[in-house]
């Protein structure tokens, strides 16, 4: 879980996770287009990012696909969240959604 | 992206043979999963149906790949939303690994087709189902919200 924690507290790395949220299996290349960052910074992200089971690799041929792994996001929420809070957590972040606009946090 | 794919990831602390049966016996599966029946003989070319409680098939399919405790793979399609059977068979991967004390196992969910909806509405359900799996094994119970099939659905 240490992992997890310290795999997520790096803006650049949520933005990684972001863009496979928005588009799951993309390659280090397809990953690196748009983004203010080395090629090789992506490459050190991802790393911390597998290594913490948050990214799952996939070879398809010759192309290394990411994919999201939210397995241990969700066994986190499954430790401190109750299952009769969730209905009303949802609706509270939507209306935050829906308040301020999508933002990093 | 011509496919529809997630893959998912968790680790479990057992060994390949206890997560083989886990995934493959029904008395097993129906604790961790819903409530549900899958009925199978794990053969290649089998056929493979998972039953909500009320009876009805909830997905069916055909075995494609049996390689015991590491690799299984079967087609599955929907059998009880009209829109998601149209879209047809897609496929499911487990693969078990051992990695120290505990078993790696990756479940691959996949359709040759872009956003299809079975691919998008069978990746809400499985962290649950796979917390609920490692909840069991690792400590004899599965999580209280995946032992009944959701009443909404």
């Amino acid at each position: 879980m240490d992992k997890v924690f310290k795999a997520l507290a790096d803006s650049g790395r949520r933005l990684l996770l972001d863009r496979l949220h928005a588009d799951n299996g993309q390659t280090l290349s397809q990953l690196c287009e748009h983004l203010n960052m080395t090629r090789q910074a992506v490459t050190k992200h991802l790393a911390v990012l597998e290594e913490a089971n948050l990214v799952a690799v996939l070879w398809r041929g010759r192309e290394k696909l990411h994919y999201l792994n939210p397995v241990p996001i969700y066994d986190i929420s499954e430790r401190w969240i109750g299952k009769f809070e969730r209905g009303r957590l949802r609706v509270l972040a939507e209306l935050k959604k829906h308040l301020e606009g999508e933002s990093d946090g | 992206m011509a496919e529809s794919r997630f893959v998912y990831v968790t680790y479990i602390r057992t060994t390949p043979e206890k997560l083989w049966q886990a995934l493959t016996d029904p008395e097993f599966t129906r604790q961790y999963w819903c409530e549900t029946t899958q009925d199978c003989d794990w053969k290649p070319g089998a056929s493979w149906r998972i039953m909500i409680p009320d009876g009805r098939v909830a997905d069916s399919g055909e075995i494609i790949e049996v390689d015991p405790p590491r690799k299984l793979v079967h087609t599955w399609r929907n059998e009880f939303r009209p829109e998601l059977r149209a879209e047809g068979h897609s496929r499911i991967t487990y693969e078990l690994e051992p990695v120290g004390e505990s078993v790696k196992l990756t479940i691959i969910h996949e359709m040759d087709r872009p956003d299809s909806q079975l691919i998008n509405a069978v990746s809400g359900g499985w962290p649950h189902i796979l917390a609920s799996l490692k909840s069991l094994l690792e400590t004899g119970e599965s999580l209280a919200e995946t032992r009944h099939w959701p009443v909404d659905v």
